[in-house]
């Protein structure tokens, strides 16, 4: 972040853009090797038998078995080699076979990516939405009681232990008043759409299958709303300040004495300005999604990545973290290069010399 | 006559910065006195099982006849103090090497700082739980896998604060003064840090809390029979029916959470000139 | 005018023609209940079509609080006293202390408009110039998009912004400092306010720019007949284009003349201060002798 826009300008003096998204998708690019680099060392260098994690107790036990499998998983090469052996597998879709389901944990996580996406996406909406919303409320009345409420509610949300709120939501919402769905993704009576996104709610609506896009949909809320109140805490606080910052700025007080106000001012000029500031927060806000998702997703048992991590933790499958710990940090990745592309959308310093 | 040190700068007290730092006292309280006055065992299992509150269990018992009231004071003392201490080191590292990171610059600097982006790259909890789960599940190394999440943070807002100090006159003649780099940290940069730090430190406890009660929950922290209040949440999966068993150690980490951040918000605007400076008369 | 050789006051000098603004008695306090901090005490002015008047001071003197006021642009916790009347030559006389923000919004921009010092950060770094020349057009004026574009590209013609039609397009970081403020008056211009309120408006460019800025102010203010404020703490730029100044120090105004007799006869002993630290000074006093 923080690239000036002559920084930008050195590296392609004809397109700046095209040398800002460069820029961008190296770092990306470089971070993904050092995520696998993580997960590689935590596999394999940390104290613990990673072989008798990978056979289990009894096949560990035995010599031959042992021996075979470091030969065939090329564990007797040295550890660079091995580092290659690991990149080239996991180019070839190989993360190594689950312990608990028996499964190659690719074939178990591209299942789980999408529900998981699904979730997030809606939560990023949802929680934006509020956020920006409760925000704007809270630096427009700056030291009322609507702006001490704001702030005592965020951080509220801020404190709440999200596996708790999704267990309890889930008691009181489902269990006791029966208003919302149970768990799992769709209703049992119903078929998963066709697949084309991943995403019920999208491959319903494409498919016309109105029931299904409603069921679905329903089944989202009470995730989506336990995942959202932390980031909505986070947001609110974060457009406060960022809106607060802009009230203040020269190019609203210009707006202002042209004679804008209201919705005019708000969005034309106002959240147009904080929109950068709270472009980056929108990025780490999908980060503390994901990990949300390991905490909650187990209590509605929602089959994406977060019960996988749950149910890989809860019963030692190293390879299922890992392949987890993975590709969370590769959609981490993507979603804060997506992030990136969207600064230079909005931000015509970056796009325009 | 009223001691000089009792004094409390008056802009010091507000409402939510008063009743974060009553709660949290409390809880501090509990955490270390708990286990002279708890009514039950926490770890005895010779209750009736799934009992629901009432007059002698005030907050019913869980599936194993164990009375929650006496098991949540004293999970108090043990999530508490090690979020403290979690906090304390993250603290010290984490400054040490940004201040390193920014004071040395160059190839110093540009090594730490990839180690933080790397350590970054990963949502929080999702690294902690990795970690975790690679060290083998064990509430000391829950809060080794907390660490290794939490100190860059602070190595981050050291750097950036260090960075900007660096070129100020006044450091600058300290060096020329022929201070030594750690005379310079010390007596020029760091008492610059230490408020920025402090609000940082004070959101992080909450956020400590969050993350080893988060781990147990996972059961990659405490095991059982330990009075871990996510361990104990994590409980209440297997017994959807006595809503008791999960309810009580959620809002225990809720309510000491919320404490810390009221406190750390409070004193944010005490040492954020930025966050409170009134926008009346900033021009004239 | 400058020959003129009677040493009278401000208001009388411009007594010529009626004043569209006129401000008396002007108060203005900021702070909680308890404790308000008095920043302009009481003062009087009065802008007149085509005519300058110059507000000098240093910085915390009140003067530029002074043109927020005019706008009803002053932060929430201010008390404002004293009355700031706008005679509009279109018809209407208005009292602007203590009206709505409903009311205000009639105003702003299409009544009294004004341009800030930095021009950088006046414009809005991610609206293209001719959304901020126009949005204001379509709001006050009820001009369609197509006829606010041709308004548009008229007005920074006649500021001279090269290549107007093309420039509607750009950001205003793809123009120099010069051409922004020369933006950001084709703005305040657009609906042809009656009066023009520029805070420090050459401070924040390069010498080379000043003089073409304050020139251009000059001309406005006599083809159209606006009455400007020129509010700065630089009396070599008041020099320039003022016809009338007011000296103003702790939120008083301490002497009012006409331009002449400020540079050459200064009367209060803080005008000769300020006069003395123009380079040049001496040329000035030279002249008074």
């Amino acid at each position: 972040m923080g690239n000036t826009p002559r920084a930008t300008r050195r590296y392609s003096a004809r397109s700046p853009l095209v040398g800002y998204l460069l820029r961008r998708l190296g770092t990306s690019v470089l971070l993904l090797f050092g995520v696998t680099i993580v997960t590689f060392a935590l596999a394999n260098l940390v104290p613990g038998d990673p072989i008798a994690a990978a056979l289990g107790e009894g096949a560990a036990s035995n010599p031959a078995t042992v021996e075979a499998y470091i030969k065939e998983r090329g564990l007797d090469q040295p550890l660079p080699v091995q580092y290659v052996n690991y990149i080239s597998g996991l180019f070839q879709g190989d993360m190594g076979i689950s312990l608990r389901t028996a499964q190659p944990v690719a074939s178990d996580l591209s299942k789980a990516v999408p529900a998981t996406v699904e979730i997030a996406l809606l939560a990023i909406v949802v929680s934006l939405g509020v956020g920006v919303a409760l925000g704007s409320l809270a630096a427009y009345r700056r030291g009322k009681i609507s702006d001490q409420l704001v702030r005592v509610f965020s951080l509220i949300g801020l404190s709440i232990p999200t596996f708790w709120m999704a267990l309890v939501s889930f008691n009181f919402f489902f269990l006791q008043l029966r208003i919302a769905p149970g768990s799992g993704r769709l209703s049992p009576a119903l078929a998963p759409p066709p697949t084309v996104t991943g995403f019920y709610t999208v491959d319903a609506l494409l498919a016309g299958q109105w029931v299904t896009f409603t069921d679905a949909l329903a089944h989202l809320m009470l995730p989506v709303f336990v995942l959202s109140l932390f980031t909505i805490g986070l947001l609110t606080r974060f457009v406060r300040t960022s809106v607060l910052e802009v009230l203040d700025a020269d190019y609203v007080r210009a707006g202002r004495a042209k004679g804008l106000s209201g919705p005019r001012l708000l969005f034309g000029y106002v959240l147009r300005g904080a929109s950068l500031p709270i472009l980056t927060i929108v990025g780490l806000a999908f980060g503390t999604l994901l990990s949300g998702t390991v905490l909650v997703e187990a209590v509605f048992a929602w089959p994406g990545l977060g019960s996988y991590a749950y149910n890989s933790a809860t019963s030692l499958d190293l390879p299922g973290v890992m392949g987890v710990g993975l590709v969370v940090g590769v959609v981490y990745l993507t979603i804060n290069f997506a992030v990136d592309l969207l600064y230079g959308v909005l931000d015509p310093r970056v796009r325009l010399a | 006559m009223r001691k000089r040190w009792l004094k409390i700068p008056a802009a010091w007290i507000t409402p939510l910065g008063v009743i974060g730092a009553v709660i949290a006292v409390a809880w501090v309280g509990i955490a270390f006195t708990a286990r002279l006055w708890v009514p039950f065992d926490p770890l005895a299992q010779d209750l009736p099982r799934l009992q629901a509150p009432g007059i002698d269990t005030l907050m019913g018992t869980d599936a194993l006849g164990r009375d929650i009231f006496s098991r949540l004071m004293t999970g108090a003392g043990v999530t508490i103090p090690l979020a403290l201490m979690l906090v304390v080191m993250s603290l010290l590292v984490g400054t040490l090497i940004g201040a390193i990171a920014g004071y040395f610059g160059k190839w110093v600097d540009e090594l730490l700082m990839r180690l933080t982006d790397l350590v970054m790259a990963f949502p929080t909890v999702i690294l902690a739980m990795v970690v975790a789960a690679a060290l083998g599940p064990s509430l000391f190394n829950a809060v080794i896998a907390a660490f290794v999440v939490s100190w860059p943070q602070y190595a981050r807002m050291t750097r950036s604060i260090v960075l900007g100090l660096r070129t100020q006159n006044y450091v600058m003649a300290g060096r020329l003064m022929g201070f030594s780099p750690f005379k310079t940290l010390r007596v020029d940069i760091a008492p610059n840090v230490v408020g920025p730090i402090l609000v940082l430190a004070s959101l992080d406890v909450g956020t400590a809390i969050l993350l080893l009660s988060g781990l147990s929950f996972l059961g990659l922290g405490a095991q059982p029979p330990t009075p871990e209040w996510g361990s104990m949440i994590s409980a209440a999966i297997q017994n959807f029916d006595s809503w008791w068993i999960g309810l009580f150690p959620g809002l225990a980490i809720l309510t000491v959470v919320m404490a810390f951040n009221f406190v750390g918000d409070s004193l944010r605007d005490i040492f954020d000139p930025t966050s409170q400076v009134s926008r009346a008369g900033a021009r004239s | 005018m400058i020959d003129a050789p009677t040493p009278e006051s401000a208001d009388a000098a411009s007594a010529a023609s009626t004043p569209v603004l006129t401000v008396d008695g002007l108060t203005i306090g900021i702070g909680s209940r308890n404790n308000v901090k008095s920043i302009v005490k009481g003062i009087s002015l009065a802008l007149t079509p085509g005519r300058v008047q110059g507000l000098a001071g240093e910085s915390g003197s009140g003067k530029t609080v002074t043109s927020l006021a005019m706008l009803g642009l002053l932060p929430s916790n201010a008390v404002v006293g004293g009355s700031i009347r706008l005679t509009d030559p279109e018809g209407g006389d208005t009292e602007l202390v203590g009206m709505s923000h409903r009311q205000l919004n009639e105003i702003r921009g299409r009544r009294i408009a004004m341009i800030f010092q930095d021009p950088s950060s006046s414009l809005h770094p991610q609206l293209t110039v001719g959304v901020q020349l126009t949005d204001h057009v379509t709001r006050h004026l009820k001009l369609s998009k197509k006829q606010a574009r041709e308004h548009a590209i008229g007005l920074l013609d006649r500021v001279r912004v090269p290549n107007p039609a093309e420039a509607l397009g750009r950001y205003p970081h793809q123009f120099s400092g010069g051409q922004r403020q020369r933006i950001a008056i084709a703005i305040a211009l657009a609906c042809d306010p009656v009066v023009l309120l520029a805070d420090e408006p050459t401070t924040a460019l390069d010498v080379t720019v000043q003089a073409g800025i304050l020139h251009l102010l000059r001309d406005l203010a006599d083809e159209r007949q606006l009455a400007v404020l020129l509010v700065t703490h630089d009396l070599g730029v008041m020099s320039a284009i003022a016809d009338d100044i007011a000296v103003m120090r702790h939120g008083e105004i301490v002497e009012s003349n006409v331009r002449h007799n400020i540079f050459a006869n200064p009367q209060h002993a803080y005008t000769r201060e300020l006069l003395s630290s123009l380079p040049g000074a001496e040329g000035f006093q030279e002249v008074s002798e």
